[in-house]
C-alpha cells in the first residue's frame, strides 16, 4: 500500500501559475489553512481560487496570488466580511465568477460525475446569468419543457481540504458535525491533498467515530499532510474551535494597510512551525 | 402594555411570517428574525423546524432532532421547497429584488459585501422574506445594483421556471410590515407598526409605497411578551438590532 504522506511545501511545489485550485471548508470553518499559508510563501501566481471563501480567499488575494475567484460568498462568519477581499474587489485587482451556493456545488458535482452540466432552477432570474454571459440554459426534454440553468461543471487541477483524522493511504475522516463539500473537492481535481490534524493507523479512524465519518476514500487523495492546527484561525471541531482573538487581529490587521506588513512579518513570513510558535506567543500575550 | 418596544413589535412580525407554514424548515438570518422563528414555534407554529445555525436542527429545548449541513440544504431542502427564509437585504426594489451582492458596479464595486450567497436558489425554490432593521433610502432603492434575490419583474421575465415556486412573502422593518401585492407585484403596507406614519415610510423609501390599506402592526400578547423577555432574550439582543 502506498504511503501518501508528504509535507505541506512539497505539496505546494506541484502548484504552477495559472492552475485552477479548490480550496475546501466553508467560510471560516475547516479551511486548509496550512495549505493557504504555503502557497503565501510559494512563488506561484495567476491562480483562479474556488471557494466557499473565507480567509483563505482574502489571504491569497491580498499576497497577489489571485487572478480569478470562483466564489457564492466570501465571509469570516462571526465577522461578515474579509477585509483583503473588499479591497481586492474594490480596487479592481481580481476578476470573478460569482454563482449561487447551490450553482457552485452542482459546478463541482458535475465535474465530479464527469457530466458537462448539471441542471437548476438557481440563478434563473437573478443578476448571475448577467454577470457570467457565458452561463446557457437547457430546455427539458420532456413534457414540462422548463427551461432551467444549465451550471457548467467546475473542474480543478489541484484541491486542497483539510479534515481531522487521515490514514497515510489517504483514507480521511471528519469528526465535526458537517462535512461541507470536501469529497466534492477532491472528485473534481486531478491532484488532491488532504491535510489532516493527526494521521494516524487506519484502525483508529473507526475508533474515533461512525463509519459515515469517513469522507474521503484513498482513491480521492494524492498525498496526506499531518498538519496539527492546520485550519487555525478557522474552526476544526471538536479538535479546535475558531480562534475569534486571534481572527479579530486578522481583521484588524488587514483592515489598516499601515498595520499589515506587520501581521505579514510576524506570521506569515516563516514556515508552519514558525508561524503555530508565533500564535502560542500571541496567546500567551493575550491571556497576560 | 404602553411599554412595549418597536424591537418587540417587530419580533412579533416576524413571527406572523411564518404563520401557517407547518412543518417545514424556518432559516432565519439575523437576530430578530431568529427570536421571531423561535416565538412563532413556541405559540402558533409548534411543527417549524429549526436550525441551530451549524449543522443540526434543534428543538425548543436545544435538543438535537435533525441532522442538515450545508450540503443537504442546498441539495435537497432548498429545492424541495418546504423552507422560508428570511433573508437580510443591503438593498431592495420595489418588486422585491434584493442585493446583498456589492454596491455599485459588479466589476469594481463601490463596496463589497457578502456576495449573492443562497438568494438567487432560495427565491425561485420557496417562500422567502427579508428582514430590514433600519428602514431607509439607501436600502429601499429605485433599482438594487445586483439582483441576488430575484423580484416578482425579474421572475416574470425569466419564464415559467424561475416563476413556478417564486414566492416573496414579505418584508419586515423597524417601520412596518410589507407585501408585493399591488399592482404589477410592487410593494405596499401590510401594517405600519404603532406610531409610525405613512409620511414617515414615504421619507424613508425611495420609491412610491402604498400604505392606504395598511392597519397597524398588532401588539405582543401578555404570553409573547413573556416568552420573548424572560425565555427567548433575556439579555435584550432585540434592542441591539432595532434601538428604541
Amino acid at each position: 500500500m502506498a504511503d501518501k504522506r508528504t509535507t505541506v511545501d512539497d505539496a505546494v511545489a506541484e502548484l504552477r501559475d495559472g492552475m485552477t485550485i479548490g480550496i475546501g471548508g466553508w467560510g471560516s470553518r475547516r479551511k486548509p489553512m496550512a495549505a493557504v499559508r504555503a502557497i503565501l510563501r510559494s512563488p506561484v501566481k495567476d491562480l483562479t481560487v474556488v471557494s466557499y471563501g473565507g480567509p483563505d480567499v482574502g489571504l491569497l488575494c491580498a499576497a497577489g496570488k489571485v487572478r480569478r475567484v470562483v466564489f457564492g460568498f466570501v465571509t469570516l462568519d462571526s465577522v461578515p466580511f474579509d477585509p483583503h477581499f473588499g479591497r481586492a474587489r474594490e480596487n479592481g485587482d481580481v476578476e470573478v465568477t460569482e454563482y449561487d451556493e447551490g450553482m457552485f456545488g452542482l459546478a463541482l458535482q458535475a465535474a465530479a460525475q464527469r457530466l458537462p452540466f448539471l441542471p437548476t432552477r438557481a440563478g434563473l432570474g437573478s443578476d448571475v446569468p448577467r454577470l457570467s454571459p457565458e452561463l446557457k440554459t437547457v430546455c427539458s426534454p420532456y413534457a414540462d419543457g422548463e427551461e432551467l440553468l444549465a451550471v457548467p461543471a467546475q473542474p480543478l487541477d489541484v484541491a486542497f481540504v483539510h479534515l481531522n483524522r487521515a490514514d497515510a493511504r489517504g483514507n480521511a475522516q471528519y469528526l465535526g458535525p458537517d462535512p461541507y463539500f470536501d469529497d466534492l473537492f477532491c472528485l473534481a481535481a486531478a491532484t488532491r491533498f488532504v491535510s489532516a490534524e493527526r494521521v494516524v493507523p487506519t484502525a483508529e479512524l473507526t475508533e474515533a467515530g461512525p463509519v459515515q465519518s469517513l469522507l474521503l476514500n484513498r482513491s480521492a487523495v494524492d498525498g496526506v499532510i499531518e498538519a496539527p492546527g492546520g485550519a487555525h484561525f478557522t474552526t476544526a471541531a471538536p479538535d479546535y474551535g475558531r480562534d475569534e482573538i486571534f481572527q479579530k487581529h486578522y481583521v484588524d490587521s488587514a483592515r489598516d494597510p499601515e498595520r499589515w506588513p506587520s501581521f505579514v512579518d510576524r506570521f506569515l513570513s516563516g514556515d508552519e512551525a514558525a508561524y503555530r510558535a508565533e500564535v502560542d506567543r500571541f496567546a500567551a500575550e493575550v491571556a497576560a | 402594555m404602553s411599554d412595549v418596544t418597536r424591537a418587540e413589535i417587530a419580533v412579533v412580525a416576524v413571527a406572523d411570517l411564518f404563520r401557517g407554514d407547518g412543518e417545514i424548515v424556518a432559516s432565519p438570518m439575523g437576530t430578530v428574525p431568529s427570536l421571531g422563528a423561535r416565538l412563532a414555534r413556541a405559540t402558533f407554529e409548534p411543527d417549524l423546524l429549526l436550525s441551530d445555525g451549524q449543522a443540526y436542527l434543534v428543538d425548543g429545548d436545544g435538543t438535537v432532532e435533525g441532522w442538515q449541513p450545508f450540503r443537504r440544504m442546498l441539495d435537497t431542502i432548498v429545492p424541495h421547497g418546504r423552507r422560508h427564509v428570511v433573508m437580510g437585504a443591503n438593498q431592495i426594489d420595489r418588486y422585491g429584488n434584493q442585493n446583498i451582492s456589492a454596491i455599485g458596479e459588479h466589476r469594481r464595486p463601490a463596496k463589497q459585501l457578502l456576495g449573492v450567497r443562497g438568494a438567487p436558489g432560495n427565491t425561485v425554490n420557496h417562500r422567502t422574506s427579508y428582514w430590514v432593521p433600519r428602514h431607509g433610502r439607501r436600502v429601499f432603492v429605485e433599482s438594487v445594483d445586483v439582483v441576488a434575490g430575484v423580484g416578482y419583474d425579474n421572475a416574470a421575465k425569466a419564464g415559467a421556471a424561475a416563476q413556478r415556486f417564486h414566492d416573496v412573502h414579505r418584508v419586515v422593518t423597524n417601520l412596518g410590515v410589507f407585501d408585493f401585492d399591488g399592482p404589477d407585484h410592487v410593494m405596499r403596507g401590510v401594517s405600519l407598526h404603532p406610531g409610525v406614519s405613512e409620511d414617515e415610510v414615504a421619507e424613508a423609501t425611495s420609491f412610491p409605497v402604498d400604505c392606504t390599506g395598511a392597519g397597524t402592526s398588532r401588539a405582543p400578547t401578555g404570553e409573547e411578551l413573556h416568552l420573548i423577555r424572560d425565555v427567548l432574550d433575556p439579555e435584550g439582543a432585540r434592542d441591539r438590532e432595532v434601538p428604541s
